[in-house]
């Protein structure tokens, strides 16, 4: 079987990336595939990168409380590129009404600062299973 | 003379004895308590991994020379930096604000000064920190919402409106752009007619743990230091209160690394700083006295204690020993203290008023000059109103009414609190020499070294979390299914970005474009030549209404960039 194929990417002014760091050690330990694109990345950066590398999560790690300016627009270039079946999840501090607000617009999972690695590899996991080969 | 070898004969011939009795305890009363219950782990550790025994005695304490404890606002200064301490004064209590323009956070200073506060403390939000304007490309969305939105002069003037900068201490928590925000407390300042030596308070300017680990940086290594360079010796000029950089271990922390890493990459950078400031020809006694720090209080009481104990102590040694350092003040650490945002947890949220109050507790008796507690609700959102209130009274409560304010360092003379203390200096310094023996602090950035300690020590706290050995209340012990209360976070304003636009616009309409332009010559100029300082150019600027984005950008041409390769 193929590893898992995962893009994570910080979107943008903000530079806390300890727990995208986190995520990216944990997955690669799971045996996935990981990018990490660093600091300060656009939408459109980090859009183009995961359909370039042709991966089967983008995960989006912020802090600095645009996710809602954010997340929007990764859906839209997603669609944009034929790439809507990508799995998209989202990782920062946000409040609770946030995390809805995102689960609505199809982020499939939010990983908060307590999130345990072993349930964000299983969670990829079934997130990819479920949604079957591409 | 052999009275003073028959007294350490005496003294060595106590600590044997004390030794042999801790040994006959060992296989008594231990051995045979072992037998019916036994300890809940084979082996203790601080947070900070380093391992504690089951008790210390005299012993332990004999192990450290008397003349490193010494006596408060004496060298070493292990015990505080001052003889008196909160007999005196307490600590100068430091909520950090900033949301909005500068009129909205104005308004939380008042309150938060009203409700007993007695230092400001500034956040900035984030493309001010990364050097953009308002209405920048790069700031959609970010405009006032994690800090307080400040372009030009005119945004620092309403920001600080109807409040004496003579009479109350302001720090700014700001670094890449850091030297343009004092240039614009400089020009408004004397626009006010303030006496310049009367200013008291403290830019963050603390390029090298941005590198390290907040990340928030614009410009390469060199051209940055340069501008914390310029920042201390202007200072030291012509600002005789006023700290000019504020050493920070505490973003070390909070991006994950160990309370020793935390402590040993502080002094790190704080050579490099003292280090270029001497290459000017500037003695270390007139620049030093101004050097201020800043680290975080965790969760693990006595090893913070220590922690800030061991800090004072490597700090005077350093500046003492290995840059030769006459005035005691050159030597003597000051820092302020924030608890720890990323012990912060969301389930049973209000665990987290227990938590800073613990933290707040640690960072008193270990001897902070000012303090910021965090808000209950800051694992949600920057804090409301409420949160801040609760967190300004938990220090209120300590001052006020603990009593630990009377006797000056309490835990000074506690087997275990020396005995660690000493263990901490002896780890600082290990760590220093390694640092040097590889290359040096500017070099092992460049080579992700202290990244990836960082990051090491991130992972493993993951993983801890995880598997229950770091019990975090709430989340991995005592996890309660009943929802809590629901929690009002701050709300952002959605006209902000307007509000804040409309006036960076107007400053540009309304300056003298041909003496801006003459001024942004200048600067340029003034960039090219690392030998000259980057201060007076930078106030004429801002006082002609330049914004800050429009300086960054000048010099990215001239500087460029910096990228990191990322370490996890």
């Amino acid at each position: 079987m193929q590893p898992v194929r995962v893009l994570l990417a910080k979107v943008g002014l903000d530079g806390h990336d300890r727990g995208v760091k986190v995520v990216a050690r944990t997955l690669r330990d799971a045996g996935m595939d990981v990018v990490y694109t660093g600091l300060h990345r656009t939408p459109e950066e980090v859009v183009n990168a995961a359909v370039q590398e042709d991966v089967d999560v983008l995960g989006v790690s912020l802090l600095s409380g645009v996710q809602l300016t954010v997340f929007p627009k990764i859906f839209k270039l997603l669609e944009e590129k034929g790439a809507s079946d990508m799995i998209v999840i989202a990782g920062g501090v946000m409040p609770d009404e946030d995390v809805v607000e995102l689960k609505k617009m199809g982020v499939r999972e939010v990983l908060l600062q307590d999130t345990p690695p072993d349930y964000i590899v299983s969670t990829l996991n079934r997130l990819v299973q479920e949604r079957g080969p591409r | 003379m052999d009275d003073m070898t028959d007294r350490g004969a005496r003294a060595q011939d106590q600590v044997e004895a004390i030794r042999a009795e801790v040994r006959d305890w060992e296989t008594n009363e231990v051995a045979n308590f072992l037998r019916k219950q036994k300890e809940r782990k084979d082996e203790f550790f601080t947070l900070g991994d380093i391992p504690v025994r089951r008790t210390y005695t005299a012993a332990d304490l004999a192990e450290t020379p008397p003349e490193d404890i010494g006596l408060p606002g004496r060298y070493p200064f292990t015990r505080g930096p001052y003889p008196t301490m909160y007999r005196s004064r307490n600590w100068t209590m430091r909520q950090i604000a900033g949301f909005g323009t500068g009129e909205d956070t104005n308004v939380r200073f008042k309150y938060l000064i009203a409700q007993g506060q007695t230092g400001i403390s500034t956040d900035f939000d984030m493309p001010t920190l990364m050097g953009y304007d308002s209405d920048h490309a790069m700031s959609e969305g970010e405009v006032g919402r994690e800090g307080v939105a400040i372009d030009t002069l005119a945004d620092m003037e309403a920001l600080f409106d109807g409040i004496d900068l003579e009479n109350i201490s302001v720090s700014m928590t700001i670094n890449p752009s850091a030297w343009i925000l004092l240039a614009m407390y400089i020009a408004l300042a004397e626009k006010r007619g303030y006496d310049l030596n009367k200013l008291s308070g403290t830019v963050q300017a603390d390029i090298l743990k941005e590198y390290m680990a907040q990340k928030e940086y614009i410009f390469p290594v060199e051209p940055s230091v340069r501008i914390v360079r310029d920042c201390i010796t202007y200072c030291a000029k012509t600002m005789k209160r006023y700290n000019p950089i504020n050493i920070s271990g505490y973003h070390i922390s909070e991006a994950g690394s160990s309370p020793l890493h935390e402590a040993a990459f502080t002094l790190a950078n704080l050579i490099v700083y003292v280090e270029e400031v001497l290459k000017t020809g500037m003695t270390v006694d007139e620049f030093s006295p101004r050097l201020a720090f800043f680290f975080v209080c965790q969760a693990d009481f006595f090893e913070e204690v220590a922690k800030f104990r061991a800090l004072r102590r490597c700090y005077a040694k350093i500046m003492k020993e290995r840059f030769g350092a006459k005035n005691p003040e050159s030597m003597r650490l000051r820092f302020h203290c924030q608890t720890a945002a990323a012990s912060l947890t969301k389930p049973q949220y209000m665990v987290n008023v227990v938590r800073t109050s613990f933290q707040a507790m640690a960072a008193v008796l270990g001897g902070c000059q000012s303090l910021h507690t965090n808000g209950y609700d800051e694992a949600f959102a920057i804090p409301t109103e409420d949160a801040m209130r609760m967190a300004l009274r938990t220090q209120q409560v300590i001052a006020e009414e603990s009593n630990v304010t009377q006797v000056v360092d309490p835990l000074g003379g506690s087997y275990y609190v020396e005995s660690l203390t000493t263990e901490y200096e002896k780890r600082i310094f290990d760590i220093l020499k390694e640092v040097e023996e590889r290359g040096g602090t500017l070099k092992m950035i460049q080579d992700g070294w202290f990244q990836r300690h960082i990051a090491d020590f991130a992972y493993e706290t993951a993983l801890r979390k995880q598997s229950g050995e770091k019990p975090v209340i709430g989340v991995n012990r005592f996890v309660d299914d009943t929802p809590d209360p629901k929690i009002h976070t701050h709300p952002y304003d959605q006209t902000t970005a307007d509000r804040q636009v409309a006036r960076t616009q107007r400053v540009r309409r309304e300056r003298d474009a041909a003496k801006y332009d003459l001024l942004m010559e200048r600067l340029v100029e003034t960039a090219k030549d690392p030998q000259q300082n980057m201060m007076p150019v930078t106030i004429e600027l801002v006082r002609e209404g330049a914004t800050m984005g429009e300086i960054v950008e000048r010099l990215k041409a001239i500087w460029g960039t910096y990228r990191e390769v990322p370490v996890f």
